[in-house]
């Protein structure tokens, strides 16, 4: 068993979307919170063959997208540095600063270099003492313990030229963010599996009882969007708002024991801006005081970055789901996806490259 | 960001105080730190996402999630 091409099934996928469409009486306006869930409804067509009165609204799990351009203009400002090597993950690498890149940087010198893992960047440190070796950490919670294992293993070995550029974020607070912001209309919610998996989802409890908003667990294979999606419009029919789990071969409410023991010792909750969202107080990750020696907002200091944001881009809007992307005046014409103005045009789980990618002649009809 | 993709552990090591395993994704091995999976033994599936496995998938719920759907399809025929 592969547990891929069976989630992928035909019949299977469209049995679910049958009951799906049986399912639904009235209007429901629903958010999938993770890029990667939005990447795979659009993907497999998905999002075509829904009901209509199922309005699918995308959600800010796409930790590319929601990264602060003040702290993509500190990476920058890094990784120009000539003792420095800046290690990110790939698909940061064209998310627009607020003047530059860190492609664009790395085409004039600096050295930035893609990693698969934390680790990797561990092992760039031990293999040039010399440098300074900083790893830019997004990421959401599924993330964060890869990064906490690699700053561990730092202290633990003593490989001092290896520090970490912070920026991993927490999906509840956000959740709560929209739901608090007036005008917000999502009636429910498909919480992102793996965040869950490492996470677990008890948090998700508190919510779903505070805002009486009904949330599932979902997975990310056509067969786990469909029956996720038929499980959350279930309970909203019969007026219900319990979590409850559809990715339950991955997913416990407890999460992952250990992952989360680590991210309480490396790691403390802090205030964290998102991009497109703004201040979202307890909804970061920064290094605890034990680990403040490899802090890299610590070890270097930062002069005269004035952050800014491209004035036509409307990526906090859509990544409140308040508008899809093609509503944007900039879309397909100023933002591309090889120049994009914001990140969810970039980001392989952005919203907006998304609907580039994916047919965006079938989402003419959300153009104002 | 958050991909994670399912695979076999085929072989399991300790380096450096890390445990580590060989993982296969179709006909491509990996190598995975099993650290967050300490009980994952070879022939189990784990989600693996950068570099790091996150959880082993649960066999019997992975069946009975394809099940329920599975009965759907046999119900509408």
């Amino acid at each position: 068993m592969k547990y891929l091409d069976e989630f992928r099934d035909g019949p299977r996928v469209r049995a679910q979307l049958q009951t799906l469409r049986e399912c639904v009486s009235r209007p429901w306006r629903v958010m999938e919170i993770c890029g990667g869930q939005t990447h795979n409804f659009l993907k497999s067509g998905l999002d075509g063959l829904l009901p209509k009165e199922i309005v699918l609204v995308h959600g800010p799990g796409c930790p590319v997208c929601v990264t602060s351009v003040e702290l993509i203009d500190k990476a920058i400002a890094l990784a120009r540095r000539p003792e420095v090597i800046l290690c990110s993950f790939g698909d940061m690498l064209r998310v627009p600063g607020s003047q530059a890149d860190l492609l664009s940087v790395r085409a004039e010198g600096g050295e930035v270099r893609i990693v698969y893992s934390p680790l990797d960047a561990l092992k760039i440190a031990e293999a040039n003492p010399p440098r300074k070796v900083v790893f830019f950490g997004i990421g959401f919670e599924t993330t964060a313990p890869m990064t906490a294992m690699a700053v561990l293993q730092a202290k633990k070995r003593g490989i001092g030229n290896f520090c970490l550029l912070a920026a991993h974020l927490l999906v509840p607070p956000a959740i709560e963010a929209l739901l608090s912001s007036p005008g917000c209309q999502i009636q429910g919610f498909l919480a992102p599996g793996h965040v869950c998996t490492v996470s677990g989802y008890e948090a998700y409890e508190v919510i779903a009882e505070k805002w009486r908003t009904p949330i599932v667990v979902t997975g990310f294979e056509p067969l786990d969007l469909v029956q996720g999606l038929y499980m959350l419009v279930s309970q909203l029919e019969e007026g219900s708002h319990r979590v409850e789990n559809q990715y339950r071969r991955a997913a416990t409410r407890a999460g992952n024991p250990a992952a989360k023991a680590m991210l309480a010792e490396v790691f403390s909750v802090c205030d964290r801006k998102w991009r497109g969202l703004g201040l979202i107080p307890s909804s970061g990750y920064c290094l605890s005081p034990e680990y403040a020696d490899l802090d890299a907002e610590k070890v270097f200091s930062f002069e005269g970055i004035a952050s800014a944001e491209a004035e036509e881009c409307i990526a906090g809007l859509v990544l409140q789901g308040q508008k899809k992307p093609p509503e944007c005046s900039a879309f397909g014409s100023k933002c591309t996806p090889e120049h994009p103005l914001g990140a969810p045009m970039v980001s392989s789980e952005g919203a907006c490259a998304a609907y580039h990618r994916f047919s965006p002649q079938r989402h003419q009809d959300t153009k104002p | 960001m958050c991909l994670g993709i399912p695979g076999e552990i085929v072989e399991i090591w300790e380096e450096g105080g890390l445990r580590n395993g060989k993982v296969r994704f179709g006909g491509i091995f990996r190598e995975v730190c099993l650290s967050y999976v300490p009980e994952a033994k070879p022939g189990d599936y784990v989600i693996v996402h950068a570099g790091f496995a996150i959880n082993t998938i649960d066999e019997e719920e992975a069946k009975a999630t394809l099940a329920a759907a599975g009965d759907l399809v046999d119900e509408m025929r």
